[in-house]
């Protein structure tokens, strides 16, 4: 496994919505929501980026805007030497083949009108309509003894099925084509947590077999942490930090991010003493009237008067840890 | 749900059970319900007299019976000797076999208006639905000046100004119920279009006509074949009310409309049969219609599930 090769590069992504002034007055007020403000990353071969961040801070916006799910109003996408971005739907199209998603509803990520097997084979039959028909059926049946369906399940429905079950038809549906980088867009949050760990697990032992890269959305850390090699903490659109895993974990550098880990409850160790002053208060600030300087400062138990001028940039510290704050307390690690 | 079908394969190689798909749900459901069935039922028999009518009947529907012609009021009632089953119209013509002519027409012309409404109102309100944006506000507006016009007016002005053909009559009716369909549909397409499958396939690569097949048509049938249904009724009592007008089906064609506009003009006379029969074969049909289509509505409510 060459675990250096870059499979993905994201540089300086930016996803606007447009807002405000329909009809006559759309030319005058034309503003913007900035759900994915400016964001960069990299995913290389074989090694799971965990996405973190509260609910509307864009996660699931720049996850599609990389599969051009969603369109990126700048920026670049990178995909072993392509700008997915320029493509023209053709070679989208063909790019799909290596690029696949799982989807947080599981249910409802699986048309209710088609059975196990055509849900399954439908990637086969879109990228390769030639294949026969005798093919199809063995690759689907291989595919679903993988992710642990029954071979006699094939001419069933999704109502038929748990949500459980139905994540697994949605992961054999995304495996079929052998994809290279899967976007798993919260695929266990709609389960219980007894099934969310079968179904990460069954997700660490397909990607080591098939040496996939996984872009891992969550909003709850424990799962991110479990199959993350590196994590990245967003915030209104913007990356607030993004480091090895157990670097995040360990010494967060962020105020955010460390609000984010003291509000884990864990079982093992009892709450840290300063657990109240790390936590944050209010809500995330609407993203049609972002704060001035770094997004974060309305909220930052830290925040001085540079914050509300400066927007900090994203700096990359030692060991490849990279955070947006003024305050970081780098400075005196490095020195 | 069978949540044991996830249990340890024990290794022996079972058959692929039969899933149960929605469809196959809508029908339990729709056998459930007696008024539909019984409907669906008598609304066959109708489909059967239309259908073998011509074979059953003593006399032709061209014949004029001379014998009963001097006194209908009191020879042409309904009797089981002379043939007349269903007694005569006032040109001693048999009126079971004018009924069974008149069953043909309207069916056809309920049947044929509703697939042309059906068909292009789907593909119609499917395209705006799907494409969104400004295509479908030019679609949807371009509908809603169409249905601001007064149809009926139209279609008599129509049926006065080219004459009065039966093809006319179906291609007015059909072109003018397909609007209101094609905005079901885009409100569905809407809807479903936002689904998490639709996005699924897009991101497998699935061309967009395809998806439009595959993913938003067959889930959006269900609502089709209701409004299919409704819509077949309302195509006959159209056709049955431009027919009582005078301007629908001409002689020595005939359809339930015109049957019921003649039987109604000659009640005075007495001859209460000559409107009996047609309005109840046209009542009996438009009841069975609108059971089956409350049958099915609650068959194949997407809220149910």
């Amino acid at each position: 496994m060459n675990s250096t090769e870059t499979l993905l590069t994201v540089d300086d992504v930016k996803v606007y919505f447009k807002y405000g002034g329909t009809g006559l007055a759309k030319k005058k007020e034309q503003k913007y929501i900035k759900a994915v403000d400016g964001i960069s990353f990299d995913i290389k071969r074989g090694e799971t980026l965990g996405i973190v961040g509260e609910s509307g801070c864009g996660k699931s916006t720049l996850a599609r805007a990389v599969i051009r799910m969603v369109p990126a109003h700048s920026g670049r996408v990178l995909w072993m030497g392509q700008d997915l971005l320029e493509l023209d739907g053709n070679s989208m199209r063909d790019q799909r083949k290596d690029l696949q998603m799982i989807f947080q509803d599981p249910l409802a990520s699986l048309n209710p009108r088609m059975t196990l097997g055509q849900i399954i084979a439908e990637p086969l039959k879109t990228h390769f309509p030639k294949m026969p028909r005798s093919e199809i059926r063995a690759k689907v049946a291989a595919m679903m003894a993988r992710v642990g369906l029954l071979p006699n399940m094939v001419n069933r429905y999704p109502h038929e099925f748990s949500g459980g079950q139905c994540q697994r038809i949605g992961i054999a549906r995304a495996l079929i084509l052998e994809p290279k980088l899967i976007i798993c867009d919260e695929p266990v949050s709609a389960l219980d947590v007894s099934i969310q760990a079968q179904v990460i697990n069954l997700l660490m032992d397909l990607q080591k077999e098939m040496n996939l890269s996984l872009m891992f959305i969550a909003h709850d850390l424990s799962v991110v942490k479990h199959i993350s090699t590196r994590v990245m903490v967003l915030y209104l659109g913007n990356v607030v930090e993004l480091a090895e895993s157990e670097a995040i974990y360990q010494n967060p550098l962020h105020p955010y991010t460390r609000a984010l880990i003291a509000a884990v409850p864990d079982l093992d160790k009892p709450a840290p003493a300063d657990r109240a002053s790390l936590m944050v208060d209010g809500e995330l600030p609407s993203p049609l009237t972002p704060p001035s300087g770094c997004p974060f400062r309305t909220r930052c138990p830290i925040a001085q008067d540079i914050c509300s001028v400066d927007k900090p940039k994203l700096n990359t510290s030692f060991n490849g840890h990279c955070v947006a704050c003024h305050f970081h307390g780098v400075d005196q690690r490095d020195n | 749900m069978s949540d044991t079908a996830i249990a340890a394969p024990d290794g022996h190689v079972e058959t692929p059970t039969k899933g149960r798909s929605l469809w196959q749900d809508a029908r339990r459901r729709f056998l459930q319900n007696r008024a539909a069935v019984i409907s669906l039922f008598v609304l066959g028999l109708v489909c059967l007299v239309a259908v073998l009518g011509p074979f059953l009947a003593a006399w032709s529907n061209e014949e004029v019976d001379w014998s009963v012609l001097g006194d209908i009021a009191t020879l042409g009632a309904p009797s089981f000797e002379n043939g007349h089953y269903f007694g005569v119209d006032e040109l001693g013509r048999d009126l079971f076999a004018r009924v069974v002519q008149g069953t043909q027409v309207s069916l056809m012309v309920g049947i044929v208006g509703s697939l042309i409404a059906v068909t292009f109102g789907t593909l119609y309100g499917a395209t705006a639905g799907y494409v969104g944006g400004r295509t479908d506000n030019i679609m949807m507006r371009l509908v809603d000046i169409l249905m601001s016009i007064p149809y009926m007016f139209v279609l008599i002005l129509l049926l006065v100004v080219f004459g009065r053909s039966m093809w006319l009559m179906f291609v007015g009716v059909g072109l003018i119920s397909w609007l209101e369909m094609s905005r079901i549909v885009r409100g569905q397409t809407l809807a479903l279009k936002s689904k998490e499958y639709v996005e699924a396939a897009l991101a497998i690569g699935v061309k967009h006509h395809v998806i439009v097949i595959r993913h938003i048509i067959p889930n959006l049938l269900g609502v089709i074949v209701i409004y299919a249904t409704l819509l077949v009724p309302q195509m006959i009592l159209t056709e049955s009310f431009i027919s009582f007008l005078g301007l629908g089906v001409q002689e020595p064609n005939t359809s339930w409309g015109a049957l019921i506009s003649e039987g109604a003009s000659t009640l005075q006379y007495g001859t209460y049969w000559q409107l009996f029969f047609p309005l109840a074969f046209f009542i009996v049909t438009l009841f069975c219609f609108f059971f089956i289509g409350d049958g099915l509505r609650d068959a194949l409510d997407p809220k149910d599930r």
